[in-house]
């Protein structure tokens, strides 16, 4: 009856190989490596870089353990600090030609230390904590209220433009926070100004009533419409800081968003904060400008003539240069939005732009003298400008335009996430601020793995010499527990901090408990007169659903945690919630499956390791009896 | 080895109504002094800046404490944590404090605590970029060096001290919903009761010692919660089977046998998770401390609620056999009770 079909013997074996492979990263520790990542918003890698930074090392005789692109930089992994510096150098020599104006960002780096077929199992080591690592963690808030503002005045604008289309007279326009009244001097007009709003803007919802005399519309968001504003300024704004913090060259930035208006910034190995502040915080700007045509000036960008008087000289994106006015049209602040999508006519990529009321006035003013020529949207960043795009002005413009022609969707994307790069959605506002030291990171790991070591060598002597053999299963049980929780949390990429091995130490603390009551339970039926075999068959029988209610109570509370804790909790209670759901799996099915393979295939088995079982009756043999293996005693 | 050799059950329910008394009596206590004394909670709940320096010699709290009070910064903590050169100073924000008058205040009390080690801070820049206030004194020496800022907005406060609430209150439901359908309503009150009388406990004993209660303490807090029941759970699944295979047992017989014969399992089991507990008390250094203190508390106080408290509230809201023995299908008596056929 104590016997596994194979196939339960081949889960455990599986499981086990699983659990090794993945936790075996976490033990190889970090090499010094090199990273390239893009330093401009307007430049690009793609994977041709990775040959190319080995042909760099090649020439500079360097050897790398390998080159690999991943996401949107190139890492090389080197073998000591030496070669990582020389490898930086010649890098950062090779692809900056010109060190004023750094086209890429050379950064020192560190990466896994684990062997190739490792990672190309996805087998990664998990991330350690600011706590552990050190490093700057900045909690930002978005201001959501000023992001549906600006969306409220924009739409002011475009109801405005609308009725004048229309011809519909209305007594004012007026935005009070994010809803926006309109005023009319008769009921038609109003119906009329209603249907047409309620067709032209489906993301507001308008109410009508009267006020005096006057009949008036009150539109507001409608909370799917405000819902989209506010995940579309999150979006937004974790595009932009990730843009400026590939700046400052870290290892593995965590930009995320909490709850619905929150953005965490987490900048490992970072220790200059007032630095990090000064990057994220910066803003770049976007500014429109007319190209100038002028004779002079097409001498001036095929390098033949002077630039001519109240203009510069600009790079397109493709790298031609470009003779821009220097009088700025229009700058980013009136930008509302930019969206890549398709022309309803030729159905070519494009991005569609929309400016505020504003904005909407000059362009319109500036177009209409100037179709036929040209317009260049710059980007500035760190004072230096680049051309994004000078698309040709077909005709007068208004609040909303497009830019079309020659463009692929991937283009199309790009383009409208510079014009959106340049500017945050909503402000941002930092709410929270951390800083740990390194020497405090390596400290803390040591402190977390010192209190695990420690525990679990408490629990396993304990266990051993209690339960003798039934506990060296046990223990085993904890081990493999341990393994195959922190493989799920590797396979997972969970951030491990301390409070995370905190909760690793309660949990095997904890799930010593299931192990406990099947020993207690064994023992139990023994005394009880039932035979080895029936013993350990009803004692993991009866166990069994003793650990799985306490498990799911202990379960609800981790849940709990989980939904509801932020930061340190929640580290916590994902480590906490797996160990109670790998802990059942360990705790019964493995130590079940090393019994079965020690006493399953004995068929007169008399007795079993477990300890001394005492019993009520028998109490003067039982110092008898004190020997490891307890005697079974015939039945009454 | 078998540390329990109890020949009969204990008669523990006999004795129900003075430790229910004395459970009364702790918990009023530990409502009096949250009431009266109440948390003292951390940074990370009321908002402010937390400054850790280390000295290089035994810091002095008490002068520290004075120098800075001088600076009339509101009320300023001034601690050791870990070692006695390890010094944590709280200051409060009021809120509306700009990041930049933030910074300047750390500068300010830094700058303080450095010159009362009879040293000049210089803002230097280390090898790694590192751009932070250094504190050298006259001989080249660093008598106090920063190892930690932080900034907390009491925002982030508040919204804590609401999850947590909420997270307290959805485990107190679910654990109910989930007894009362494992076992029957009257276990699901005496279980939560318990545990509420665990975490109150605990809550005191922070009130009492005034020691600090942070994000990591709370989430000890709730994680006792989980495994206090645990304890209750064990306890009530002895007593349904006692109910079914004893048939001739009093309420009262049953939950005696029931305690009793969990007894090994309770100790073994409690003694194992406060081994680990302690291992984190040893070696977790400064930011487990709280964790491991409140896990302690909570394991002592869990052992005792589940026995003498739990089982005792189940018994006066008055289990019956009925009770269980309904909620469960005839198919699920176990096979080996000698009454099983008695099932009419």
């Amino acid at each position: 009856m104590n016997r596994y079909p194979a196939w339960k013997y081949a889960i455990i074996a599986i499981a086990l190989l699983v659990g090794l492979i993945y936790t075996l990263p976490n033990f190889f520790g970090e090499a010094p490596a090199v990273q390239v990542s893009s330093a401009k918003a307007t430049l690009k890698l793609d994977a041709s870089m990775a040959p190319r930074v080995e042909d760099i090392l090649t020439k500079a005789g360097l050897k790398a353990d390998f080159v690999q692109f991943e996401g949107n930089s190139v890492k090389a992994r080197f073998g000591d600090l030496d070669a990582q510096r020389k490898a930086k150098d010649a890098i950062g020599a090779a692809l900056n030609p010109d060190p004023a104006d750094p086209s890429y960002i050379v950064a020192l780096n560190l990466l896994s230390r684990s062997p190739h077929w490792l990672t190309s199992v996805r087998a990664l080591p998990m991330f350690l904590g600011l706590d552990l690592r050190g490093g700057v963690y900045f909690l930002m808030q978005v201001d959501m209220k000023s992001a549906l503002t600006k969306k409220a005045e924009a739409l002011t604008g475009d109801i405005r433009t609308l009725l004048r289309d229309k011809n519909l007279r209305h007594a004012g326009i007026t935005r009070d926070a994010n809803n926006v009244e309109v005023r009319f001097r008769d009921r038609e007009t109003m119906t009329a100004a209603r249907n047409l709003l309620t067709d032209q803007l489906p993301d507001l919802l308008w109410v009508d009533g009267q006020d005096g005399s006057d009949f008036k519309l009150s539109g507001s968001l409608k909370p799917e419409a405000q819902k989209r504003v506010q995940d579309s300024a999150i979006t937004q704004n974790i595009t932009t800081l990730h843009n400026r913090v590939n700046e400052l060259g870290v290892a593995e930035p965590v930009i995320q968003q909490q709850g619905p208006d929150r953005v965490v910034v987490q900048l490992p190995g970072v220790q200059d904060t007032a630095k990090a502040k000064d990057i994220i915080g910066r803003t770049a700007t976007l500014e429109l400008r007319m190209v100038d045509d002028s004779a002079e000036a097409i001498a001036a960008a095929t390098g033949s003539g002077p630039v001519p008087f109240g203009a510069e000289r600009y790079v397109e994106r493709g790298g031609a240069p470009l003779i821009v006015k220097r009088q700025v049209v229009l700058t980013g602040d009136n930008l509302i939005d930019a969206q890549p999508g398709f022309d309803q006519q030729t159905h070519e990529p494009n991005v569609n732009l929309t400016v505020d009321a504003k904005g909407a006035r000059i362009m319109q003013d500036v177009t209409r003298e100037n179709v036929g020529k040209r317009m260049a949207i710059l980007l500035f960043e760190k004072g230096k400008g680049e051309v994004v795009t000078a698309p040709v002005i077909r005709s007068e413009l208004g609040s909303r335009f497009q830019i079309t022609g020659r463009m692929t969707t991937a283009e199309a994307n790009d383009t409208a996430l510079l014009l959106r790069a340049g500017s945050l959605a909503a402000p941002m506002e930092i709410i929270e601020e951390k800083t740990v030291g390194p020497s405090l990171g390596a400290e803390n790991i040591t402190k977390g793995f010192h209190s695990v070591l420690w525990g679990f060598a408490a629990i396993a002597a304990f266990m051993c010499l209690y339960y003798l053999l039934f506990g060296v299963f046990s223990t085993l049980a904890l081990g493999f527990n341990l393994l195959l929780l922190l493989a799920v949390l590797s396979m997972l990429q969970a951030t491990l901090s301390l409070p995370g091995i905190a909760a690793i130490a309660l949990t095997l603390g904890m799930a010593i408990d299931a192990n406990v009551l099947i020993n207690e339970r064994v023992r139990e039926e023994l005394r009880g007169g039932a035979s080895p075999q029936v013993a350990i068959h009803t004692g993991y029988e009866r166990a069994w659903a003793t650990i799985l209610d306490s498990n799911v109570t202990t379960l609800i509370a981790g849940l709990a945690l989980l939904a509801f804790g932020s930061g340190p909790i929640r580290g916590f209670a994902v480590v906490h919630c797996l160990g109670i759901l790998t802990s059942m799996f360990s705790a019964v099915v493995f130590s079940r499956g090393l019994v079965n393979l020690w006493y399953g295939r004995q068929k007169k088995l008399k007795s079993v390791s477990i300890g001394q079982v005492w019993k009520p009756d028998a109490g003067t043999d039982a110092k008898a009896n004190g020997n490891a293996n307890a005697k079974v005693p015939a039945k009454t | 080895m078998e540390f329990f050799r109890i020949r009969r059950d204990l008669p523990l329910m006999r004795h129900a109504l003075v430790f229910n008394i004395i459970s009364a009596v702790t918990f009023l206590a530990a409502v009096f002094f949250l009431a009266t004394r109440g948390l003292h909670f951390s940074i990370e709940f009321t908002g402010g800046i937390v400054m850790e320096a280390q000295y290089a010699k035994v810091a002095e709290v008490d002068k520290i404490r004075t120098r800075l009070d001088e600076l009339k910064l509101g009320e300023i903590q001034v601690q050791n944590f870990g070692s006695t050169r390890d010094v944590v100073v709280r200051l409060p924000a009021p809120p509306g404090t700009k990041k930049d008058e933030q910074t300047a205040i750390v500068e300010r009390v830094f700058t303080t605590m450095c010159s009362a080690e009879g040293g000049s801070v210089t803002p230097a820049t280390t090898e790694k970029g590192e751009k932070r206030q250094i504190c050298k004194s006259a001989d080249g020496a660093e008598p106090v060096r920063q190892q930690r800022v932080d900034f907390v907005g009491p925002q982030v406060g508040r919204e804590l001290a609401v999850d947590g609430a909420k997270a307290l209150a959805v485990v107190i439901v679910g654990i109910m919903i989930y007894l009362a359908i494992r076992f029957e309503w009257k276990f699901a009150v005496a279980a939560i009761i318990a545990n509420l009388h665990d975490v109150i406990i605990i809550l005191g004993f922070f009130a009492f010692f005034q020691w600090e209660f942070n994000l990591t303490v709370l989430a000890a807090v709730l994680a006792v919660l989980g495994y206090s029941v645990n304890e209750s759970v064990v306890i009530f699944d002895r007593i349904r089977e006692a109910f079914r295979r004893y048939r001739k047992m009093t309420t009262h017989e049953v939950i005696d046998h029931a305690i009793t014969s969990t007894m090994s399992r309770t100790i073994i089991t409690h003694g194992c998770t406060q081994a680990m507990v302690l291992s984190m008390l040893i070696f977790g250094g400064p930011t487990l401390h709280g964790f491991a203190i409140a896990l302690t508390i909570g394991i002592l106080f869990g052992i005792y609620s589940s026995v003498f408290v739990a089982a005792a509230i189940a018994m006066w809201l008055g289990v019956k056999r009925e009770d269980l023995i309904k909620a469960t299908p005839a198919k699920d008596v176990d096979p080996d009770d000698p009454n099983a056929g008695a099932v009419v």
